[in-house]
């Protein structure tokens, strides 16, 4: 369980970091919480030659909250979004579903920008960011630009990020007051990996349904953004008809594998009851 | 690869030490240091048996390398005895309550234990079985445990109160 050999940079700065990602290319990696990079260092799945550390680099850090937008730096942690009362007021789904990462121990550790960056389809918060509608910075040698979280996962561990570039801080729009939200992991235990996870945000004027927003985790090979399934609430009283039609055309967009967390179909069971237990909780809390 | 010089506080005590940057920190606490309060359980940072406290946050030290822990204040179970070397309050109740049965997850646990009672001084049940979520024990059940942290609670309350 001990890595191959490597060498150790903490830069203090931004461009510094960059510049060390420019200087060794594919041989360096950054390491943030390191809780997805050590366990794949120690299996001598992750090989790399230069580790570029990013706890010093202040840029990186804290919340900022307007009255539009929340902001969170790339190292800021699962503990830290958890701790924030301010974070919680302002969009509470996000504490609803750091509580369901992990372990507090890995929580302390593990990073926003590193679970959004990493590219796991295991991981929670890309799904989550989808479903906010986040927007994640990137910086690199030829200075910064900003890609969608919907449209930033192509493949398991293949994203929009080149590799000379750092995911430097997530940008959220504040869901509308009243917006009902819900985050629902099925996990076999503490610390696992979801079998099926969905994140839900509905927004109801006048008995109807005005805005609605699901994604889903680690249901396909990148998190599942499901436009289809959140229409089909759109409009209705998200009543019995309407929450099995979100429920069918959600499960018809996920594509879920075989893996010691179970077959396709029942996968595909999974899904469709967290989705509706999430649509449930997330109604019940809209006003 | 050329050697990492690292300086860290240990349980109040400045340390210093060379260390190849693939070492992780419960390595070098143990072997290099001679700190074995943290065990070695799973390696995969799943069991919590090498949970030290680091800039008041419960880490894994099997999953730190330890050029990440280099300026950084740390305590071990070690740390957390009193002044004169009898045990620390949450040690004293983990025995009182039979907390622990073959003892190698214990370190970890009191370790973990003592950050979640800094800060939630009076947990629930609910609340230690969840915040105690990331240490395995494969003895006990976890029903003394918990009671030995609840009693802690109790213990390390009256006495501020006292205090004050």
């Amino acid at each position: 369980m001990i890595p191959t050999g490597f060498s150790y940079h903490r830069p203090a700065d931004l461009a510094s970091a960059v510049g060390l990602l420019q200087a060794h290319g594919d041989e360096a990696r950054v390491i943030a919480g390191g809780h997805s990079l050590i366990p794949m260092m120690k299996l001598r799945m992750a090989d790399l030659s230069h580790l570029v550390d990013l706890q010093d680099i202040a840029d990186l850090k804290g919340i900022e909250i307007t009255d539009d937008t929340v902001t969170i730096g790339a190292m800021v942690t699962q503990h830290e979004l958890i701790d924030s009362d301010a974070l919680a007021a302002a969009i509470p789904l996000i504490r609803e579903a750091a509580l369901q990462i992990a372990d507090p121990q890995v929580r302390y550790m593990g990073t926003l920008g590193g679970n959004v960056a990493n590219g796991d389809p295991g991981n929670d918060m890309p799904g989550l960011m989808q479903c906010l509608g986040a927007t994640y910075a990137l910086s690199g040698p030829d200075g910064g630009r900003e890609v969608a979280a919907r449209s930033f996962y192509e493949a398991a561990y293949f994203t929009a990020r080149e590799d000379e570039e750092i995911l430097t801080r997530v940008t959220i729009p504040r869901p509308a007051g009243g917006t009902g939200y819900a985050y629902e992991k099925q996990k076999r235990k503490i610390g696992d990996y979801a079998t099926a996870a969905a994140a839900v945000l509905i927004r109801m004027d006048g008995g109807a349904c005005a805005e609605a927003s699901i994604a889903m985790t680690n249901l396909a090979d990148t998190p599942v953004w499901a436009e289809d399934a959140a229409a089909a609430l759109v409009g209705t009283t998200v009543d019995d008809a309407a929450r099995k039609a979100a429920i069918e055309t959600a499960v018809a967009a996920i594509d879920p594998v075989t893996d010691n967390r179970g077959p396709v179909e029942f996968k595909q069971h999974v899904a469709g009851v967290i989705l509706g237990r999430a649509i449930d909780r997330a109604l019940e809390r809209a006003s | 690869m050329s050697k990492l010089h690292v300086k860290m506080t240990i349980n109040g005590q400045e340390v210093e030490g060379f260390a190849e940057p693939r070492t992780l920190l419960i390595h070098f606490l143990r072997e290099e240091l001679g700190i074995t309060g943290p065990h070695i359980g799973c390696e995969t940072s799943h069991c919590g048996a090498c949970t030290v406290d680091m800039d008041g946050r419960s880490v894994k030290s099997c999953t730190l390398f330890v050029g990440q822990a280099d300026g950084a204040d740390i305590t071990t179970v070690e740390g957390l005895t009193n002044a004169d070397g009898s045990l620390g309050v949450i040690q004293e109740m983990f025995r009182e309550h039979h907390g622990l049965q073959c003892g190698f997850c214990t370190p970890g646990m009191i370790t973990r234990a003592h950050r979640l009672l800094q800060e939630n001084p009076d947990p629930s049940e609910e609340d230690i079985r969840f915040g105690m979520s990331g240490n395995l024990c494969r003895c006990t059940g976890y029903q003394n445990i918990v009671k030995a942290i609840r009693a802690s609670a109790d213990t390390l309350n009256a006495v501020k109160e006292a205090a004050e």
